[in-house]
């Protein structure tokens, strides 16, 4: 008898054919962008709504009535650059926590790379940040922001970010299979999270005593970077911030760990989340 | 096509000469069932212990099973609800791990779990097909390749780009079916979508599944209907409890499965020795009633066509001369199907005080299929009719089971002739 060619037939994260792997996730995120601008009447528009209300709120109480931003250059361009970025982070990571959730259907009916479903949601989340730029490229320009050298570097920030991003939604998406109240930890941490990193303010209002520290979260060393990369050639940079070059590894070895650890609990959840769900 | 009996529950061979296109070797998928699942991280800070013991029942819902199916077979699995058939095909379809145990599957496999998985009512029909075929396995050239094909199978031309919400649930059926068909797989497994949509959407669902059979590939179909069972596999698997009974031709794998589906119902209905008893018994009584084959065999179930007797004993307390025995067959609906009795029979004789005897009707199963209840009896002749010793209604029942329902309470050995004048 002729033994069957075997490939693996297990339920996985990445499946063994990558050109199915980048089909099924592109078409899933292009389709939940489509259903979530198409289907209403302003469409893309929403998309950029909503940050910018919330910066505009944001803009009126730190700028005028807090003065936070008194002495940052550009203040205006800074905030909104890191309320889109951040909005990019929150978006990917609790889409992708209730992702599995949501997609039940689809797990539980047709064998797929289990990973597709939250890379796409990191994905679609990436669609509606590269709208928003758009609109912060043109803030930033009418504010008086020149194009520099800099701006080169902005695509290495925002893949740093996804990969941050997409490493939390994949520990997440994972764990709250398991973990039912996750969402309500995730929503403080985000919280917090947005509270502690510098995008109402820049990083060197950190108080002296825990700047260095703090300014090594990813997201401060990020957005910090950032600042510097594509609004301010003169503010400090994320080296600076968190005192000098080699302690950079520190926000690089959480964005990468963190991705690791994601891309590790995923792949060991992977096979049985149909069933757990 | 050739066939195989399997012993003990093991079979690894198909049809002769054919290749193997899914071979499942010494499978099993075990669920656990948490008595009480934690499913917060707060619930597994406060009970560390019952979260680290965790009590949970196992459920074998597959135990160590082993079959092949052959390339562009058409194998049948049937089973009752629970017997594991969908966990099986899931374990196949590569949707759930296996505990233990091998699936070799060669080609592309499609499952028809379910139909129009990921359809989205707010998308267009275009945009869903196109959804529907890479999440089946196309690549989104080829999906978009085929689409006009796909539209043109369901007869939906004129609604391409009217969103899902707005089509009829025989349109959406039409269109998730005409996408899956439309993804070429070598082999599909099917579990019961055929119970959705009208008499005349199955016969095309089969005429399409007997093209794919036609050219070569495999399929996997998973129901409880034993009709399109006999008229499209080649070869059957039961299962029951998680572990195959049986591979074999249709025809047998259908009687034993109304045997062990009916059984089951004849048991757990409380028919037997339910009903009402008349009579004083001071003379003769009935003491028990029951159905067996043409064997001879006790059976609780039997096959429509199947030799069935009727079985009476009864016991004498006095001498009786010529008593009458008598039977009636009720089906469900409480209506009398066939009654007889000795009374117009030659005398059958003198019956002394302690005397038992064996009563059995044999007679042509033309029964159509349904539940049916023995009532015995047992009386004096007298010259004003039957003086009654003992009547007792429903005493036995048996479970005749056909391949259709006829729609008469009887199936009369009959012929048709069409003449045209």
């Amino acid at each position: 008898m002729t033994a069957p060619h075997v490939e693996s037939h297990r339920p996985s994260a990445m499946g063994n054919d990558l050109r199915r792997f980048v089909d099924l996730t592109r078409t899933l995120a292009v389709t939940d962008f489509k259903l979530r601008y198409f289907g209403s009447f302003l469409g893309y528009l929403w998309s950029l709504i909503r940050p910018l209300m919330f910066f505009g709120v944001i803009y009126l109480v730190f700028s005028h009535v807090a003065k936070l931003g008194s002495d940052v250059e550009y203040y205006a361009v800074y905030l909104l650059t890191s309320i889109v970025l951040w909005t990019f982070f929150a978006e990917t990571t609790n889409g992708a926590l209730r992702s599995l959730i949501n997609r039940e259907n689809l797990l539980r009916k047709i064998r797929f790379p289990r990973l597709v479903i939250p890379l796409s949601v990191s994905l679609t989340a990436f669609f509606n940040l590269t709208v928003n730029l758009g609109a912060v490229l043109v803030l930033a320009l009418a504010s008086g922001v020149r194009p520099q050298l800099g701006w080169l570097e902005v695509p290495v920030l925002v893949a740093l970010l996804f990969v941050l991003a997409t490493g939390v939604g994949m520990l997440l998406s994972a764990l709250y299979v398991r973990f039912r109240d996750l969402e309500p930890i995730w929503d403080v941490a985000l919280q917090i999270l947005f509270y502690g990193s510098p995008i109402l303010y820049v990083a060197s209002k950190y108080p002296d005593s825990v700047q260095h520290q703090l300014s090594a979260s990813p997201i401060a060393a990020i957005f910090t970077q950032m600042r510097k990369a594509f609004i301010d050639s003169s503010a400090p940079s994320a080296a600076e911030m968190v005192g000098g070059t080699p302690r950079l590894l520190l926000p690089l070895g959480v964005i990468f760990g963190v991705f690791a650890l994601g891309w590790w609990v995923f792949n060991r959840e992977a096979p049985r989340i149909a069933e757990n769900l | 096509m050739a066939s195989t009996t399997p012993e003990h529950g093991t079979s690894t061979s198909t049809a002769i000469g054919e290749p193997v296109a899914i071979s499942v070797r010494d499978v099993s998928k075990t669920f656990r069932i948490p008595h009480d699942r934690l499913l917060t991280l707060k619930e597994r800070a406060l009970h560390p212990v019952k979260a680290r013991k965790g009590g949970y029942n196992l459920l074998h819902a597959v135990d160590d099973m082993s079959f092949d199916v052959g390339a562009g077979e058409f194998f049948g699995i049937v089973g009752r609800n629970g017997s594991g058939k969908s966990t099986l095909l899931k374990c196949i379809a590569g949707i759930y791990d296996t505990d233990r145990g091998e699936i070799g599957v060669r080609g592309r496999l499609s499952p028809f779990i379910e139909l129009g998985v990921g359809f989205n009512p707010d998308l267009t029909a275009r945009d869903n097909v196109i959804i529907n075929a890479v999440m089946l396995g196309l690549s989104r050239q080829e999906a978009r390749d085929r689409f006009d094909e796909i539209i043109a199978f369901a007869e939906l031309e004129d609604f391409v780009d009217l969103r899902l919400k707005n089509y009829s649930s025989g349109m959406q059926v039409r269109l998730a079916f005409s996408v899956g068909i439309r993804v070429d797989a070598d082999i599909l497994l099917i579990d019961e979508v055929l119970a959705v949509g009208d008499a005349a959407f199955q016969q095309k669902c089969f005429e399409q599944f007997n093209r794919l059979k036609a050219e070569g590939r495999t399929i996997i179909f998973v129901t409880h209907d034993m009709y399109s069972v006999e008229r499209y596999c080649d070869r059957v698997m039961l299962m029951e409890n998680g572990r195959m009974v049986s591979i074999d031709v249709p025809e047998t794998i259908a009687k034993k499965y109304n045997e062990l589906n009916f059984g089951r119902i004849v048991e757990e209905t409380p028919v037997d020795g339910a009903g009402d008893r008349y009579g004083d018994q001071a003379a003769a009584e009935v003491r028990d009633a029951w159905f067996e084959d043409g064997a001879g065999e006790r059976v609780v179930a039997i096959a429509q066509g199947d030799p069935l007797q009727v079985c009476l004993e009864v016991g004498f307390h006095t001498t009786v001369e010529d008593p009458i025995f008598s039977v009636a067959l009720r089906n469900e609906m409480r209506q009398t199907i066939f009654a007889t009795s000795t009374e117009h029979e030659p005398p059958v004789g003198r019956f002394g005080a302690g005397e038992t005897t064996l009563v059995r009707i044999a007679f042509e199963n033309w029964l159509a299929p349904s539940l049916y209840s023995a009532t015995p009896s047992v009386a004096r002749a007298g010259p004003k009719g039957a003086n009654v010793f003992d009547v007792r209604e429903d005493l036995a029942s048996v479970r005749v089971f056909g391949p259709r329902f006829s729609g008469g309470v009887a199936d009369i050995p009959h012929s048709i002739e069409v003449e045209r004048q």
